[in-house]
């Protein structure tokens, strides 16, 4: 069964954010990498590019499909996990300790429009 | 959309279910990894059938077959099989099929899913003149593959059908059962063909001794990986089987077959796209109908089928190009979302073949 982890905050494209200060954390949840299966490609954006809330920011990618990663909120780049060059499979692991990038985040009212671990939850429920 | 005789199963062990071909498919089970290498490694069953099966049969049979069909089945011997395909006057292709030699005048013919009402649509509009019974027996038959290195064992021993003796490429009949010794998956194995309630039974046993329930989607890596096309992937309406590079599957010394002149003209002059192998440098994965790039950024053509390879750890992809990049080793860019990733184009065989010839 997929887990949900209290504190991050949800998006509908199943992105979480991890917030420290002024930086967000971003990856995929748990339910997403059940649904994808065996992660085998992680495409990442380059440290200094922008991300844009609901925008597409890269991919993940299982063995038989591409599947697009949306930003959570806007903000730059200021680091990609490089351990998911080589190990992709991190992701699956634990989606949560394995973020795909490290962003500053340039609005943080924009974590009002996104779910609690609570809501999340439900949204999955439905889904 | 259709369901085979088997979907009750797929669905009770648990499969990821998906349309194919107007089927509702099981298209992976444990994963596609696991299944993947349970073929490579050992022995996997899947559930084929979704496949059309047509009959011919009568005192024209072979002289229909002959017309249209690419590959030379004049004088084959009784339980020999063919791989070939059946093209359109222009040379493009109808469907890529086996035909099995039955019996003298007596051939059966296995058809892609997606393309069964097309094919049989195709077949009795090609077949007036000839006294022929054709049959369209896809409702009737069930069908399953056994693959991988233990699937003569497998079979012998699980299923009770004899068939060491079958060499690739051939059939033979138990009773009312079909099994040939073929495949789609690059490895040895049969296919077998029969009722529905016989077909059942088949999967059961398989499955209490364990053998590895397989999906469409590592049918769709194995086949891939070994340079096997698939109708709607490497050969279409637009791509004709020469383009593909299967021109040894089209006999031009023939005396006559639906599409042979377009077909002989386009060999003789080259054709203007052909299907390649490409890899590339980087780990992103090429996807259908990406687009493929020269040097200087102009399209060339298109990804028809691309995976991270699961056998041997690399980007490849077969892609549909301008023929004067075909040649092995030439520079190549392929557009993946927003950025370019060089490659280069190598033999579209990404993984060898292990059959027992």
């Amino acid at each position: 069964m997929a887990t949900v982890k209290e504190g991050l905050y949800y998006s509908e494209s199943h992105e979480y954010v991890k917030v420290e200060g002024n930086y967000g954390f971003i990856g995929i949840t748990d339910y997403a990498q059940h649904a994808l299966g065996n992660v085998v490609y992680v495409d990442m954006p380059d440290v200094d590019d922008e991300v844009t809330a609901g925008e597409e920011f890269g991919a993940v990618e299982s063995v038989k499909a591409a599947s697009d990663l949306y930003s959570p909120v806007s903000g730059t780049v200021v680091e990609v996990n490089e351990a998911l060059e080589d190990t992709p499979e991190l992701i699956n692991k634990d989606a949560f300790e394995n973020w795909i990038i490290k962003v500053e985040l340039s609005d943080k009212s924009e974590l009002d429009a996104l779910m609690d671990a609570k809501a999340y939850e439900a949204f999955c429920e439905n889904a | 959309m259709k369901k085979t005789c088997l979907y009750e199963k797929h669905v009770a062990l648990g499969a990821l279910i998906s349309p194919f071909g107007g089927f509702e498919m099981p298209i992976q089970y444990a994963g596609i990894t696991p299944e993947h290498m349970a073929v490579r490694e050992k022995v996997g069953v899947f559930d084929v059938s979704h496949m059309g099966e047509v009959t011919v049969k009568g005192k024209d049979a072979e002289r229909y077959v002959q017309h249209i069909f690419t590959n030379d089945i004049a004088g084959a011997p009784v339980g020999k099989i063919y791989y070939g395909m059946m093209c359109y006057e222009n040379g493009g292709t109808v469907d890529d099929l086996l035909v099995y030699k039955m019996g003298e005048n007596d051939f059966f013919l296995v058809i892609n899913a997606a393309n069964i009402d097309k094919d049989w649509a195709w077949m009795q509009e090609n077949a007036k003149g000839f006294d022929i019974d054709l049959q369209n027996r896809s409702g009737f038959y069930g069908q399953i593959a056994v693959q991988g290195p233990d699937a003569e064992k497998t079979v012998e021993e699980v299923l009770g059908l004899p068939c060491k003796e079958l060499v690739f490429y051939t059939v033979k009949t138990i009773g009312d059962v079909i099994v040939s010794r073929t495949g789609y998956t690059g490895e040895d194995g049969f296919e077998v063909y029969a009722s529905h309630e016989y077909i059942q039974q088949c999967w059961d046993k398989l499955i209490a001794a364990g053998v590895q329930p397989c999906g469409l989607g590592c049918r769709d890596t194995l086949r891939f990986e070994v340079g096997l096309p698939l109708y709607g992937d490497e050969l279409s309406a637009d791509i004709t089987p020469i383009m593909a590079g299967l021109g040894i599957f089209v006999k031009l010394d023939k005396p006559e077959f639906i599409g042979k002149e377009a077909l002989a003209k386009q060999k003789a002059e080259g054709p203007a796209k052909k299907i390649v192998g490409i890899e590339l440098a980087d780990k992103a994965i090429p996807r259908h109908g990406y687009p493929v790039l020269n040097m200087a950024g102009e399209t060339i053509g298109e990804v028809t089928t691309g995976y991270h390879t699961l056998s041997t750890d690399k980007s490849v992809c077969m892609a549909l190009i301008d023929a004067q990049y075909a040649k092995l080793d030439t520079d190549v860019q392929i557009q993946i979302r927003k950025k370019v990733f060089p490659g280069k184009t190598v033999k579209k065989q990404f993984y060898n073949k292990s059959y027992k010839k």
